[in-house]
């Protein structure tokens, strides 16, 4: 185990930013921080650095207890939102920075300043200055100044938030064929983007008004959903209140208005419960048309995307929910009636209910 | 298409000479008020008490063992108290903005407030507490005598004290726009606080320090009031020089040499501190 969070609390002032969370990453493991602005993933990427020092719990990096360590003494490897280059050093300057903070031989800094240039493609830039360089090419001498150390531990605070969509796409890339290339280096991503966790992580920890919500693996998180809330922040779901009949394993009957679903279910138990369905996993069609379960309703709005439709339906029982469907697909005009197939919805315990 | 052309063409006259409307008052000031009786004082150096024009005034104020002490006097008093300056300012600019005590934000309000003073203010508030007759030696009932305030010593500590504030207020102003994640990221990466401060914070603030020393070189080389009211045993500088010989022993060819050398080695150390700054740019 590498990183291990114990209870950690941290106020700003009278503020609490974070509250009693309890995490680990292990040695070649991503656990990707994912929650809204404010909920306090910042402040414990922050709390595992050293920036900011816990008002209780504890902090160990492999077994040691560095929560009244200095940042300079961790040995954690951190790339910021901002990247936080060293304006006036060139590119391997600042990739040898941390380096030469170690007092390590001349010689040894420089094969290891080429090294990790070339692990991320910048060897050619090694002579420019960072104001010279765009947004993509930046953020990589970001995670090669912070690789250089070689430490056992990458802490990444948004590093794609600032960069536009396409060169997003092809960091993500980049990131995933990192992370394969370091096998032994335990990384804790921070970031709202739930793509970003999806593609990432091992692990995924939701985050909420400074308060750890769920973790698990991503896929569990996504399929099952223990929480409502992390159903509709992971996967944007649908959340549709539902009344559990029976649970049966892994499957549970729940009654919505006047209409019977099956739905795959994680712990919840029978009484008071929500149907959580993704946009995507909704089929929309005339009355009647549509197969398995299925609740009628309004639609409301139909929004051309592209590749499909997004349409907005006012469920009979009261809920407003989105779907999206294939262009291919015959779609309801405004106002129709229609029928909604919830087959693929998960039953989640309702907030506050016991599960 | 020629009579669309001819109109277009008179324009830029008629913009150059509504240009020049704007442009003449501020000339017409700083030509009237600054290069016009700089040029006299220029003039009446070069003019002798017969009133025949020649370089003979130059010859004899150069020439002066006062003038040269003087202007050795000068340059010291203002260079010790610029690295006085530079180092005090550098030292209360970072613990100002890095080190969280309470109180800091009354601390910097107070910095302006010192920039607001006369600097008069600072040698009449040397002299009641460490004047002959002051609070700390009337306080010392005679056990020893502070004797700083009248010596050379005395003037570079007062000047140090009201230029100081001159240093800090561009180095935190330099200090506010480094962003906190540089300082951070640069701590992840194994570099202790002063290494960070001489390597990162620096480097950054090297323009705004650089611009307040030169501010404090060109202030202290010029300053009068300060030296007036101090009145060290053994220092004239040249200001001191020029309003000796102008005002007390109406000496005026000679008060306008040493006027022209003031100006002359103001505008050095402005272009040496202009040559600094876009080198560094």
């Amino acid at each position: 185990m590498t990183i291990r969070l114990d209870r950690v609390s941290v106020h700003y002032g009278g503020v609490c930013a974070l509250r009693d969370l309890s995490l680990e990453v292990g040695r070649g493991e991503t656990v990707a921080l994912l929650g809204p602005s404010g909920s306090g993933k910042s402040t414990a990427l922050k709390a595992v650095a050293g920036f900011v020092r816990p008002s209780s719990g504890r902090m160990l990096l492999g077994g040691r207890d560095v929560t009244a360590e200095p940042p300079y003494r961790r040995g954690i490897g951190v790339v910021v939102q901002s990247y936080a280059l060293f304006p006036h050093m060139r590119v391997a300057e600042n990739v040898a920075f941390g380096l030469r903070a170690r007092r390590l031989p001349r010689a040894e800094i420089a094969t290891r300043v080429d090294e990790v240039l070339a692990m991320v493609g910048m060897s050619e830039h090694r002579r420019r200055l960072p104001r010279e360089l765009s947004g993509g090419q930046q953020q990589r001498v970001a995670i090669a100044r912070a690789l250089a150390i070689r430490p056992p531990v990458l802490l990444l605070d948004e590093p794609l938030s600032a960069l536009d969509a396409a060169l997003r796409q092809d960091m993500l890339g980049e990131l995933r064929r990192l992370r394969a290339d370091l096998p032994d280096l335990a990384i804790l991503y921070v970031t709202h983007d739930q793509t970003e966790a999806l593609v990432l992580a091992d692990r995924i920890a939701i985050m909420r008004d400074a308060r750890l919500v769920d973790v698990g693996p991503s896929r569990d998180l996504y399929h099952r959903p223990p929480s409502t809330f992390t159903a509709s922040f992971l996967g944007g779901a649908n959340l549709i209140p539902a009344e559990v009949v029976t649970v049966s394993g892994r499957t549970a009957t729940a009654r919505v208005g006047d209409r019977t679903v099956t739905a795959a279910c994680s712990d919840a138990a029978t009484g008071p419960a929500v149907l959580c369905v993704r946009p995507h996993a909704v089929t929309v069609g005339e009355p009647g048309g549509v197969t398995g379960d299925a609740l009628p309703g309004r639609v409301t709005a139909v929004q051309w995307r592209g590749p499909g439709y997004r349409l907005d339906v006012a469920l009979d029982c009261g809920t407003a929910i989105r779907a999206d469907v294939p262009a291919l697909d015959g779609v309801p005009a405004p106002g129709g009636r229609a029928e909604v197939g919830v087959g693929a919805a998960v039953v989640v315990a309702a907030e506050g209910a016991a599960s | 298409m020629t009579a669309v052309a001819a109109p277009a063409a008179l324009r830029p006259t008629a913009r150059v000479r509504s240009r020049a409307w704007w442009v003449l008052p501020p000339l017409a000031v700083v030509g009237g008020f600054f290069l016009y009786p700089l040029a006299l004082v220029a003039h009446q150096s070069l003019v002798e008490r017969d009133g025949t024009t020649g370089f003979g005034v130059w010859a004899r104020v150069v020439g002066s063992a006062e003038f040269r002490r003087a202007v050795w006097r000068t340059v010291e008093i203002a260079l010790l108290s610029t690295a006085g300056c530079l180092v005090l300012g550098a030292f209360l600019a970072v613990v100002l903005a890095f080190v969280p005590f309470p109180g800091a934000r009354a601390v910097s309000r107070l910095v302006d407030v010192v920039l607001a003073f006369p600097s008069f203010l600072v040698a009449l508030a040397f002299t009641v507490l460490y004047g002959s007759a002051g609070v700390v030696n009337s306080a010392l009932g005679g056990l020893a005598t502070l004797d700083f305030v009248y010596s050379p010593a005395g003037l570079v500590l007062a000047e140090i004290t009201f230029y100081t504030p001159f240093v800090m207020r561009p180095l935190l102003a330099a200090f506010a726009q480094v962003p906190a994640a540089q300082l951070e990221v640069a701590a992840s990466l194994g570099a202790r606080p002063w290494r960070v401060v001489r390597e990162v914070l620096a480097p950054e603030a090297l323009p705004a320090l650089a611009a307040g020393g030169s501010l404090t070189l060109l202030l202290t080389l010029n300053e009068f009031g300060l030296v007036l009211f101090i009145g060290a045993k053994d220092v004239v500088t040249l200001p001191m020089l020029v309003y000796t010989k102008g005002v007390v022993t109406f000496d005026q060819p000679q008060a306008c040499v040493i006027a022209v050398v003031q100006v002359a080695l103001s505008v050095v150390v402005y272009a040496l501190y202009r040559v600094a700054v876009r080198r560094r740019a």
